[in-house]
């Protein structure tokens, strides 16, 4: 929801078409293409009206934008995938490149680290608007990890099929948040913070997991 | 024998395990980051040097065939030979016939990916003739009789007490863990197999086509050793090495040497075009070039992956993996190791035995984003699950993608998932503590979340019931 009120505060109303569901990416992800096109072709039919279509997720918002060029390629739909694709944007993208807004107003008395998702930062560039959007809240002390840039091992399917690999994954990316010393950890992405989050809370590690949505949305006390 | 991905599960296991040594490689790659970013700057805009770098192999590719006529007509027209082999057993067996011929007992090498793809070492060695490893890496894996745990970095595993007791062991040399001295003691040993050898074989980095030429790029010199001592200089190289002009060098030479090892340039970069002659009285008394196929010739035909063969072997994708540094690269069990190697070996050889390489990857994108040539690696490991999913669908992910369209197309259907996976939480936890099973991957090191109290679905509506009485 706090994306929602973000965006109401800053005067836009709010529409979520209820037939959405999944974006396809897991099958995507998983090489099984006709599959995901299933997925895929209704969100091209729930959002085709849509003036603006937002997302709080990396993830999702990069498949939207550039799984369905992939998927579409040479098709019937891949004009509707590419007009889909030019209007989608990642929440923290939006805000600061299409409505050019960083401070929200927002207070959040905590020192917190940001993970650069890989979708987000490799695929959508989406890496300067998370750090000009939290150098606005105020109380916020940002402490950069050494390996921002890393990936936690989520990988969807991935971290189910070779789990060792992932896990090594994690573990090398907690470790580094654990040497910020930071309370929070925040992302674009809620797929990565779970991973990183249950990881965490596995091993009992002291330090919490917040989207960054969540953050912007804070007010003071 | 085991399937590979038997082996790779194994080796994984051990590798993964193995805290020390992760750290290890970690430790040892901040370093080339550091360097490498720095003489990233030496270039003036090094985004435009990678589309360059990917343009001109581009064009070497799509005129593959002419340029690799021109280069043998200028290798032959110098008195050199030139053999095509298109399989292993082929470039093989021309090796050995060369080797029997002039009588070769002992052969020098120098760093030769290539070689390891087509097993020449154990071919040599069948065949009753001594092969010694030059490069300093390489001649450790030899000692160590394993293969290279990097291709380009091939012992960067190995720490330098292990070498002192491998030296000790097998060459008997004095106790010293200083690297310096350890550098001196191969030094020493390996003088007098270049004095000895009666064929040098080395691979290439480049071929040069119009001009003739292959381009060898090296930090130890061993490789100009291995080629200028011996009566006969051997060359081994997969096809796909080419750049069409010598002033293309000016290019991927510091590119190469940026990319790969975090260096302004190499210590030597040598360019061999043919035998001595009566007007040219330097080179070897023969000089062969053993041009390798071996599959590359498919993956050229298949338009979407073609840019795989752009690859120069750097090895900069391998050295921001992250699956890479936690496994490290003797766990692939294949010639070329890391995310390139991933993508190319299903191609080179065979989507069913090594499609799981594909799969063993995030697909975080860190290496596509490190290829100086723009290879589309990330992409392209994903559409080798594309392709593998195709070739033979696993019943398990079908089905579990029927039932996740089945849900997802009704939203309704969803909405009541959502409500049961709620109440029955506490089992999918208990599901979740038995090994075996697919979600057992995930929870077996990691903790569910808590279901929230209600769903985004449940709180927007609710939202807008609120808004519409305020109004």
């Amino acid at each position: 929801m706090a994306c929602v009120k973000i965006l109401e505060r800053l005067g836009h109303k709010v529409v979520f078409p209820e037939r959405q569901t999944c974006c396809g990416q897991p099958p995507h992800n998983t090489g099984y293409w006709k599959e995901a096109r299933k997925s895929a072709l209704r969100a091209l039919d729930i959002f085709e009206d849509a003036e603006v279509i937002v997302g709080p997720s990396g993830s999702c918002i990069a498949m939207m934008k550039d799984g369905y060029g992939d998927l579409f390629k040479g098709t019937e739909h891949e004009t509707r995938a590419k007009a889909l694709a030019a209007k989608t944007f990642e929440f923290t993208q939006f805000l600061v490149n299409k409505l050019g807004v960083t401070d929200l107003g927002a207070a959040f008395p905590h020192k917190v680290t940001f993970h650069d998702g890989c979708h987000g930062l490799r695929m959508l560039k989406a890496k300067h608007e998370s750090r000009a959007l939290l150098a606005k809240v105020k109380g916020l002390e940002l402490v950069e990890m050494s390996e921002a840039e890393s990936c936690c091992g989520f990988g969807g399917t991935f971290s189910v099929k070779f789990p060792k690999i992932s896990t090594a994954m994690v573990e090398k990316k907690v470790a580094s948040i654990l040497e910020t010393g930071a309370e929070y950890v925040t992302s674009l992405d809620a797929s990565c913070l779970m991973n990183i989050g249950g990881y965490a809370a596995r091993e009992g590690l002291p330090f919490k997991t917040i989207h960054i949505a969540e953050i912007l949305a804070s007010q003071e006390a | 024998m085991s399937s590979p991905l038997t082996r790779f599960k194994a080796a994984v296991a051990d590798a993964t395990s193995n805290e020390a040594r992760r750290d290890f490689i970690y430790k040892a790659l901040g370093g080339y980051y550091v360097s490498r970013d720095k003489n990233k700057n030496n270039f003036r805009d090094w985004q435009k040097a990678r589309e360059c770098a990917a343009q001109t192999k581009y064009e070497s590719l799509n005129n593959l065939a002419e340029e690799l006529e021109i280069f043998s007509k200028k290798i032959e027209g110098r008195g050199g030979h030139v053999f095509f082999a298109s399989t292993p057993s082929e470039a093989r067996e021309y090796i050995l016939k060369v080797a029997r011929d002039n009588g070769v007992k002992k052969i020098i090498k120098s760093k030769c990916m290539t070689s390891e793809e087509i097993h020449l070492n154990d071919a040599l060695e069948a065949a009753g003739t001594e092969v010694v490893e030059s490069d300093l890496g390489e001649f450790i894996q030899q000692l160590r009789k394993e293969p290279p745990f990097h291709f380009v970095f091939p012992c960067m595993h190995v720490k330098r007490d292990e070498i002192n007791t491998l030296f000790q062991e097998n060459i008997h040399s004095r106790d010293t863990n200083n690297p310096a001295e350890l550098t001196m003691i191969a030094r020493e040993y390996l003088r007098q197999k270049y004095i000895d050898a009666d064929m040098g074989i080395t691979g290439a980095n480049f071929i040069v086509a119009r001009d003739g030429m292959i381009s060898v790029t090296e930090n130890e010199g061993n490789s100009r050793l291995s080629a200028a001592m011996p009566k006969i200089h051997l060359v081994l190289v997969g096809i796909e090495k080419v750049v069409p002009r010598l002033e293309d060098l000016a290019l991927f030479l510091p590119m190469l040497a940026t990319a790969g090892a975090g260096q302004p340039l190499t210590g030597y970069n040598t360019q061999y075009a043919g035998p001595r002659t009566a007007e040219n009285p330097d080179g070897p008394e023969q000089f062969h070039v053993v041009l390798l196929d071996n599959n590359r010739t498919q993956l050229l035909a298949d338009a979407e992956h073609r840019d795989a063969l752009h690859c120069m072997r750097c090895g900069a994708c391998l050295n921001v993996c992250p699956v890479f540094k936690n496994i490290g690269g003797l766990s692939y069990g294949t010639t070329y190791q890391g995310p390139i190697g991933s993508l190319i070996t299903p191609h080179l050889r065979g989507t069913k035995n090594w499609q799981h390489l594909s799969y063993s990857s995030s697909l975080c994108g860190a290496c596509t984003q490190a290829c100086p040539v723009k290879i589309d690696i990330h992409d392209h490991l994903l559409e080798n699950r594309r392709n593998a999913a195709t070739l033979a669908p696993s019943i398990l992910w079908k089905m579990i993608f029927f039932g996740f369209n089945f849900i997802f197309a009704h939203p309704k259907l969803y909405a009541l998932t959502f409500k049961i996976a709620k109440k029955i939480n506490p089992l999918t936890k208990l599901a979740g503590k038995v090994p075996g099973t697919l979600l057992y991957g995930w929870t077996g090191t990691r903790k569910l979340p808590e279901p929230p109290k209600s769903s985004f679905r449940e709180r927007f509506a609710e939202h807008k019931k609120q808004d519409l009485s305020v109004r």
